[in-house]
């Protein structure tokens, strides 16, 4: 079946916010101003349009968003700052010898600690840390939270009942309470490595997740394209494939970007508060923690580990931003 | 109307026992309360150690302390015996509660007030300079680390308090000592307490703010974009009657049930502003149980904020039927 074709005939004089070219219409931009070119042509012309893959028209639709683009590009830097740079990087975050307490000069680009510990080395790791524990979470909480909410939503019944009660029970205690005891709990068997952190945060973020699967399966099903398509003669496997995985993908791939924010924040919450990542390696928690008494005398203890979490995670925000505008225009209805 | 309310109550006694078992497992996981007793040296004697794992139930099966903890739970309120024998667990909590709920009350009703008057505004003026700034910093305050805030107003108002004006700001505790008050009238605890609650309230606000304010904006642009809004400009209401009295209740009604799915979040963002602020509440006790491997404090405090959370969208829920006649009618 070919993509739905756009037949939008830019009318939108009545409506409030100006928008009704919803839809996923691929010859026209929703919400270019009407005297383009691709608008006066003759409407018989839009069918005959070449089809652009769903692909090319995401690709297209997130470039547009001009803030997730730099912030996809800010993300870039961080990444090879995180991983590359201790590579590169003269000191490294575990050595104690530099001067203690320097300003940032051109040795020391973040200034030292009292320790002599070269900030930006710590800065580098603590970035990788928490760039590692946030993907894992993210990826973690979006493969089980959708195995949950798919199973959940396509069983129905008491399976549906009991898997969903279970999700509403884990959110029913703060998620850093929870995780700080389990992680309390780990303490004593292993070290803890970013990994559990990470494992730890993703299952207790699994069921947001599977809420959010859940409801969408059961949406879907009742879709009249995808009865439509049945109607049309389409078999089971066409319409997964065609129909429910591209739309139900959109919603998943922008929730797990966001998870990654959010992944960032309670992995440095839960260091900051003393059960994340522990002393001998680094996170950007500890080291905020670390330089939390040191706003004045020693700024750049505090701001630095701080503006690397608020900068992640606002940029990780922003492309979550973009990718929803890219995957499901529907759901960004009152943006342009 | 009783019987939708009468609904409501039953289905959240099964959420409750549930969470029991949970709390219970999660204790259970953290580990031997008293493994700092067997490491002592030189050796605590043997018999000790059996008398404390007699108190602390810990030479019964499992089943049996569940049980035995539930049954003083639901009889005699009794949480357990904590790891230090002199503390009542259910004493040490209902003192530190009060403190947290203060703080998380406060910051609930400011931030949902700040966000529905920016959210409102935002929206009807969409795309004004005014609606880009709210945006950009609502996704600036979601992107913000709490910790690093508050650690941020703390400093500040201490700095504040060093060059500018002395004791402006209150940074430490969650009110001040007796001896340092001036009397003991009512409105100076009363004042002392609302003073010392300032910078944490904004600390932890922040966050609810920005989500709910995007919330509020993306919520009342759609319904403004419905229909019957259009019916109703079309039939030549004025804009403010058809924004008071057909487009706002309709968007903010599901802020309720959003505002209810946050709060365990708050609860913990509360933990996280009370160490920055060292308030003696919940938050310490928390920190406590885990360093201590107070089991039973832990199981206690996880099921007190279960059940605040539980309570919470119990009443979202209440309230969404009274707000919205079709929920209580279906």
């Amino acid at each position: 079946m070919p993509e739905p074709t756009a037949t939008t005939t830019a009318t939108s004089g009545t409506t409030t916010s100006g928008t009704t070219t919803t839809g996923t219409g691929p010859a026209l931009a929703p919400g270019s101003p009407p005297p383009s070119g691709q608008l006066t042509r003759p409407v018989e012309r839009e069918f005959t349009i070449k089809e652009r893959s769903q692909l090319r028209q995401a690709t297209r639709r997130f470039l547009r968003h001009r803030a997730a683009v730099v912030s996809l590009g800010v993300l870039i830097a961080m990444a090879l700052f995180a991983f590359v740079g201790p590579l590169v990087w003269t000191h490294d975050y575990r050595f104690l010898n530099g001067p203690s307490n320097a300003k940032p000069n051109i040795h020391y680009p973040m200034g030292t600690d009292n320790l002599g510990h070269d900030v930006m080395a710590q800065v580098m790791r603590g970035t990788q840390q928490s760039i590692k524990v946030a993907l894992l979470i993210a990826v973690l909480a979006t493969v089980a939270g959708s195995i949950w909410g798919v199973v959940a939503g396509f069983l129905r019944g008491w399976v549906d009942s009991g898997l969903m009660r279970l999700a509403d029970l884990i959110l029913t205690i703060p998620g850093l309470a929870l995780a700080a005891a389990i992680a309390r709990s780990q303490a004593r068997h292993a070290s803890s490595g970013w990994w559990i952190i990470g494992i730890i945060l993703g299952s207790l973020s699994a069921p947001y997740v599977a809420r959010v699967v859940r409801g969408m399966v059961l949406s879907l099903r009742e879709r009249e394209y995808i009865e439509a398509s049945r109607a049309l003669g389409a078999t089971n496997g066409r319409i997964m494939s065609r129909h429910l995985i591209p739309n139900a993908f959109a919603v998943v791939i922008v929730n797990a970007t966001l998870l990654v924010a959010a992944g960032i924040l309670g992995e440095t919450a839960l260091s900051f508060f003393g059960f994340g990542i522990q002393a001998p390696d680094t996170s950007l928690g500890l080291l905020v923690s670390a330089g939390q008494g040191a706003v004045f005398t020693r700024p750049w203890l505090f701001y630095f580990p701080g503006l690397f979490i608020i900068v992640f995670a606002l940029s990780v925000n922003f492309v979550g931003d973009g990718l929803r505008d890219a995957l499901d225009p529907q759901q960004t209805r009152q943006r342009r | 109307m009783f019987v939708f309310i009468l609904r409501r109550v039953l289905i959240s006694i099964p959420v409750l026992i549930g969470s029991t078992i949970l709390v219970f497992i999660i204790g259970k996981l953290l580990g031997d309360p008293l493994q700092d007793l067997r490491l002592r040296n030189p050796p605590v004697p043997a018999a000790t150690i059996r008398a404390e794992e007699h108190r602390l139930w810990l030479d019964r099966p499992l089943p049996e302390q569940y049980l035995l903890w539930l049954k003083g739970l639901v009889l005699h309120g009794n949480f357990g015996p904590s790891v230090n024998p002199t503390d009542s667990i259910g004493g040490e909590l209902g003192s530190h509660m009060w403190v947290t709920m203060r703080l998380v009350l406060a910051a609930v009703f400011i931030a949902l007030v700040l966000a529905v008057v920016t959210g409102v505004l935002s929206a009807v003026r969409q795309y004004s300079p005014f609606d880009y700034t709210t945006t950009f910093f609502g996704f600036l305050f979601f992107s913000m680390p709490i910790f690093w805030f508050a650690a941020l107003l703390k400093a500040g108002g201490i700095w504040y308090n060093q060059h500018v004006n002395p004791a402006t700001f209150f940074t430490i505790g969650d009110r001040s000592v007796d001896a340092q008050l001036p009397n003991h009238a009512w409105w100076t605890t009363t004042s002392d307490i609302i003073g010392h609650l300032v910078l944490p309230t904004i600390a932890l606000g922040l966050a609810g703010y920005a989500s709910w304010t995007r919330f509020t904006r993306a919520s009342l642009l759609e319904v403004l974009d419905s229909d019957y809004v259009r019916l109703a400009r079309a039939k030549g209401l004025s804009s403010r009657r058809v924004l008071v009295k057909h487009a706002l209740r309709n968007a903010l009604i599901p802020l309720t049930t959003v505002t209810a799915l946050d709060i365990a979040a708050l609860f913990g963002g509360a933990i996280i502003t009370e160490s920055v602020f060292q308030w003696r509440g919940m938050g310490a006790l928390f920190q406590q149980s885990l360093i201590q491997y107070d089991v039973y404090l832990l199981m206690a405090w996880l099921l007190v904020t279960a059940t605040i959370v539980i309570v919470f969208n119990l009443v979202a829920d209440l309230l969404y039927g009274v707000l919205d006649p079709r929920i209580r009618h279906a």
